[in-house]
C-alpha cells in the first residue's frame, strides 16, 4: 500500500532494536535503517539463524552473542589517511590555528580500530604539535577500543596506508612508523603516548570536555537525520569558540539544525569552524 | 498501470556511455527521483562524473551526499568508495566492506531500494563485468518492482547483464535507448499525461 512500508521484517527489526535498548542500554533505534538492516541480517546468518526475531532471542539470552552483534554494528572498514586530501587540508588549514595554543585537546569521535586516530597523531608529530596534544579517541565498543589501543594492523594493509600517507602530504617514510613481524605491523608506541582511548556513546553520553578539534568522519552516516542533529548539538557543546569540526567526505553541517553556528574552513574537505 | 516512485540504475564497465544513452532517452527532467550507481575507482574525481553526465544527457546529475533527498528531476550519483542505500525519501551512505569487490555496489543499492520502494521501483542494470547487480535484480523482483536489463549482445561487457538474466527475475531486455523508451512509457501517468 502506498505510504505503508511497515511489513513483518521492519517490525522484527524495530523489536530487536527496542529489545537491545531495554536490556543492554545500547540505543540503535535512530540509526539509519537501511544499513542497520543489512548488518542485522549478516549477523543473523553468521549465527546460523534465519529470522531477525531469532537473533533477538539469541542476543537477549546470550551476552557474548550481543558482543558479536555490537561488533558488527560498530565496526567499519577503514584505512589510515583515508581521503588523503582531507589530511592534506588539515595540515594546511587547521594546523596553523592549532599552533596558537600551548595545549591542545582533540576528540576523535567514533575512532573504531584507530586508523584515523593514528593518522592524526602522525600528522601532529610531523608538524611538531603532538607533544602538546591530548587526543581523546572514543568509540561505543570496548573490544574495538582495545584493538585500537594495541596499534597492530595487518601487514598487507601497509601498502595502501603508505600510498594514502604520501598522498596526504606525509614528509617521512611511512615505514618509520611501524615495525613488522610475520603478517602484522605494530605502529610505534610513541604515537599512542598522547592518546587516551575511552568508551563513549555518542547517542547517550554527554559532553565530557571542550576541544579545539573534533574529528568524526563517516560515523554519523549511520545515524538518521534526527540523531545526526542531536549529535551535532553534542559536538557544539564540546567545541571551544572557534574550534574546528571535521566530517567525512560526503557529510556536511549544512542542512543540520546548527548550520548557522559554523563557518566553512574547507567545503570540499568538510572542515568547519564554530563561530557562534 | 502501476506508478513509478523511484528508478535505480546500475552499471560498471562501459557504464558511463550506456547510462548517458539511457538517461538521454527518458524525459528531462525525470518526473521521479533517480539513483545511479556506477562502479568507480576509489580515487575517482567525484565532481567530474556528475559534470560529464549532465553534459551528455541533460539530466541534473548530482553527486550524492549522506542524507541527500530523493527529488524528481535529480539523478543522484553514488560517490566513490561509499555504498549508496535508499531510505525513506533520502539516500544514506555507508563505508561497509565492498560487495562483489565493489564500493559502491549495485546489489546494495538495489536491495535497499527494493526494501523501501517495493512495487514503485524500476531497476535498470546495464553493461559490466562481474556479477554485481544480479542479486539486487532478484531482490527488486521479489518485492514487486520491475526489472530492465541491457541486452548482453549490445553491452560493452555482457557479464553483469548476463548474470542478472540468469536469475530469471528480469522483465525486459534491450539496448539503453530501448530501455529508456520502456522506462518513459512507465513514467507516463495513468491519465496519459507526463509526470
Amino acid at each position: 500500500m502506498p505510504g505503508d512500508r511497515q511489513d513483518r521484517e521492519e517490525l522484527e527489526i524495530s523489536l530487536l532494536l527496542e529489545g537491545v535498548y531495554r536490556h543492554y542500554g545500547f540505543d540503535f533505534r535512530q540509526y539509519a535503517r537501511a544499513s542497520i538492516r543489512r548488518r542485522l541480517w549478516r549477523r543473523t546468518y553468521a549465527e546460523g539463524l534465519s529470522t531477525i526475531t531469532g537473533l533477538l532471542d539469541r542476543v537477549l539470552h546470550d551476552e557474548e552473542a550481543m558482543q558479536r552483534l555490537l561488533l558488527d554494528l560498530s565496526i567499519n572498514v577503514t584505512s589510515m589517511f583515508r581521503d588523503p586530501t582531507f589530511f592534506a587540508a588539515f595540515r594546511t588549514k587547521v594546523v596553523p590555528y592549532l599552533r596558537t595554543f600551548p595545549f591542545l585537546r582533540i576528540w576523535n569521535a567514533g575512532c573504531s580500530t584507530g586508523e584515523e586516530t593514528y593518522s592524526l597523531a602522525i600528522v601532529l608529530h610531523e608538524v611538531g604539535l603532538l607533544e602538546r596534544t591530548r587526543i581523546y579517541a572514543t568509540d561505543i565498543n570496548e573490544a574495538v577500543l582495545r584493538s585500537a589501543a594495541d596499534g597492530v594492523f595487518p601487514l598487507a594493509k601497509m601498502k595502501e596506508f603508505t600510498e594514502n600517507y604520501l598522498a596526504a602530504g606525509g614528509t617521512r617514510s611511512f615505514s618509520e612508523y611501524y615495525v613488522s613481524a610475520y603478517d602484522r605491523a605494530q605502529l610505534n608506541r610513541s604515537l599512542a603516548e598522547n592518546v587516551v582511548f575511552a568508551q563513549h556513546n555518542l547517542v547517550s553520553d554527554r559532553s565530557f570536555n571542550e576541544f579545539h578539534v573534533i574529528v568524526c568522519r563517516n560515523v554519523m552516516i549511520y545515524f538518521d537525520r534526527a540523531l545526526q542533529d542531536q549529535v551535532h548539538g553534542l559536538f557544539l557543546d564540546s567545541l571551544v569558540p572557534l574550534g574546528v569540526l571535521a566530517l567525512g567526505h560526503k557529510e556536511t553541517v549544512r542542512h543540520t539544525a546548527h548550520a548557522e553556528r559554523y563557518e566553512t574552513v574547507d567545503e570540499v574537505e568538510r572542515i568547519y569552524r564554530r563561530v557562534r | 498501470m502501476r506508478s513509478v516512485d523511484l528508478v535505480a540504475v546500475g552499471a560498471s564497465w562501459g557504464g558511463l556511455d550506456a547510462s548517458c544513452r539511457l538517461l538521454s532517452s527518458i524525459p528531462v527532467p525525470t518526473p521521479v527521483p533517480l539513483v545511479l550507481v556506477l562502479h568507480r575507482a576509489r580515487t575517482s574525481d567525484a565532481a567530474m562524473l556528475a559534470t560529464v553526465l549532465r553534459r551528455c544527457c541533460g539530466q541534473r546529475a548530482v553527486e550524492a551526499e549522506d542524507k541527500s533527498p530523493l527529488e524528481p528531476g535529480v539523478v543522484l550519483v553514488a560517490p566513490p568508495d561509499y555504498h549508496l542505500l535508499v531510505e525513506d525519501g533520502v539516500v544514506s551512505l555507508s563505508t561497509e566492506a565492498p560487495v562483489n569487490f565493489s564500493r559502491p555496489s549495485i546489489d546494495v543499492a538495489f536491495d535497499s531500494a527494493a526494501q523501501e520502494y517495493t512495487t514503485g521501483l524500476v531497476a535498470v542494470l546495464l553493461t559490466g563485468t562481474g556479477r554485481d547487480g544480479a542479486d539486487g535484480i532478484r531482490a527488486v523482483k521479489r518485492r514487486g518492482g520491475r526489472t530492465l536489463v541491457q541486452d548482453p549482445a549490445s553491452a560493452e561487457r555482457g557479464d553483469m547483464p548476463g548474470s542478472a538474466l540468469a536469475t530469471g527475475a528480469v522483465d525486459d531486455i534491450g539496448t539503453p535507448e530501448e530501455l529508456g523508451a520502456m522506462l518513459s512509457a512507465m513514467l507516463v501517468s495513468p491519465q496519459g499525461e507526463e509526470g
